[in-house]
């Protein structure tokens, strides 16, 4: 495949890294409790670090002078691909473990297949990000037990919590011309075949957390295509805000 | 450059090596904590290939400097690049490494099974630095850096941080 897609490719992984890290990152110094609130963060810097070995990987690809602050800091919003899922905005405790869960379990499975890619880099980057992330999915999942079979009020909010957010978890299985692209070159990762092992994951959870995935049939997709909710500028409007307001600043 | 399959280190510059250390964990030189691939002279510059310990350590910006100043130092010219794979893993932190983060008062890290079990809380297993205790339990799966839990003894009361085990 042309760099130009394989690129395309990186952004639809890296993105998501990215932005639920600035996500997490928000946290910092407002979680619950002070171990919840370092969890939370050391996610956050666990992503922002699997974000940087993607991004250097394309400012290599892209064989121009672009670093990997340029990729995070200068694009515009359609020109990031990350899912609906990661963008939507902080509310409670059980909200932003529920997020997490919902991309942990997901990000866990592709990395497992990405190890197997035919592209050196990306099997490194995604070998390096499972034994982070499977500690991710360990500590989400506690919580999700711990929350949903805690008291009435935590098992409501969560529940509520898993009510709004499922209807954005059938995206991160969607698959883009990129992707089928990289798909035939054996870089990438076949998602539509991760999503029954996702939903068994998901399940086997929520059924200890004596909780339940909602019965719907209607999904909210557009990430992927660069398509973002109202929340992604504000997102954005942080997350580039030095690199806007002074360009070229160094640390 | 993202590949390095085996440690290839020329001895003379270990000892150049062994003065660097991780900024937090000062007691741990980088040949201790096996972050270290590669170290040749080729055509009279240092160079050097480092794996990080997590994804984003902030630290390996700053060991990345720590090395070129240590070649400086002895008038030697030193590159260094990051390789990811095989990603590190705590089977590389050397016996002296693990005898050197217990003085310093962090738990070392124990074998994937029994890590599994003690940050499940399913063993009391972790032994407290300060009083050698079993009795000890988990506080928190993520710790003061990335790399570490926090941990609580219950008989000296001490909080102390565990490095987990990563495979
Ligand atoms: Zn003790």
């Amino acid at each position: 495949m042309k760099n130009e897609n394989k690129i395309q490719y990186i952004y639809g992984i890296a993105d998501n890294a990215l932005i639920l890290g600035q996500r997490l990152s928000e946290l910092c110094g407002h979680g619950p409790n002070l171990e919840t609130d370092i969890a939370m963060t050391n996610m956050a810097l666990d992503l922002l670090g699997q974000t940087r070995s993607y991004y250097q990987y394309v400012a290599q690809l892209s064989g121009d002078d672009k670093t990997e602050d340029d990729i995070a800091f200068l694009r515009s919003e359609r020109q990031y691909k990350n899912v609906l899922l990661v963008e939507q905005p902080n509310r409670h405790f059980g909200y932003v473990i529920t997020r997490q869960f919902f991309y942990d379990v997901f990000h866990l499975l592709l990395l497992q297949e990405l190890q197997n890619s035919s592209d050196e880099t990306l099997s490194a980057i995604a070998k390096k990000g499972i034994k982070e992330v499977s500690y991710h999915q360990r500590f989400s999942s506690d919580w999700i037990k711990r929350l949903g079979d805690g008291t009435e009020e935590s098992h409501q909010k969560v529940q509520e919590a898993i009510d709004d957010l499922w209807r954005f978890t059938d995206e991160l299985f969607h698959m883009t011309d990129d992707d089928d692209m990289a798909l035939q070159d054996n870089i990438g990762v076949n998602t539509i075949a991760l999503k029954e092992r996702y939903v068994q994951m998901v399940k086997e959870v929520f059924d200890e957390a004596t909780l339940t995935i909602p019965e719907t049939k209607w999904f909210q997709k557009g990430g992927k295509q660069g398509v973002h909710s109202e929340h992604m500028g504000y997102l954005l409007s942080d997350l580039q805000y030095m690199q806007r307001a002074y360009p070229n600043m160094k640390w | 450059m993202t590949v390095q399959l085996e440690q290839h280190i020329d001895p003379k510059l270990i000892p150049i090596l062994e003065g660097v250390h991780d900024p937090e964990i000062p007691v741990l030189s980088i040949m201790d904590m096996g972050v270290v691939r590669y170290a040749q002279m080729q055509e009279n510059i240092a160079k050097i290939k480092i794996t990080p310990t997590y994804s984003g350590c902030p630290a390996m910006d700053v060991i990345g400097d720590d090395i070129i100043d240590a070649f400086t130092k002895v008038n030697i010219k030193a590159e260094v690049s990051l390789v990811l794979s095989p990603a590190w893993t705590t089977d590389w932190i050397t016996s002296r490494g693990r005898k050197a983060l217990e003085v310093y008062g962090i738990a070392a890290p124990l074998s994937e099974e029994a890590d599994k079990e003690a940050l499940l809380g399913n063993k009391k297993i972790v032994k407290c630095t300060q009083c050698g205790s079993i009795h000890t339990k988990l506080v928190s799966q993520f710790g003061s850096t990335a790399c570490k839990a926090l941990f609580q003894c219950e008989d000296c009361l001490e909080p102390f941080d565990y490095f987990k085990c990563l495979k």
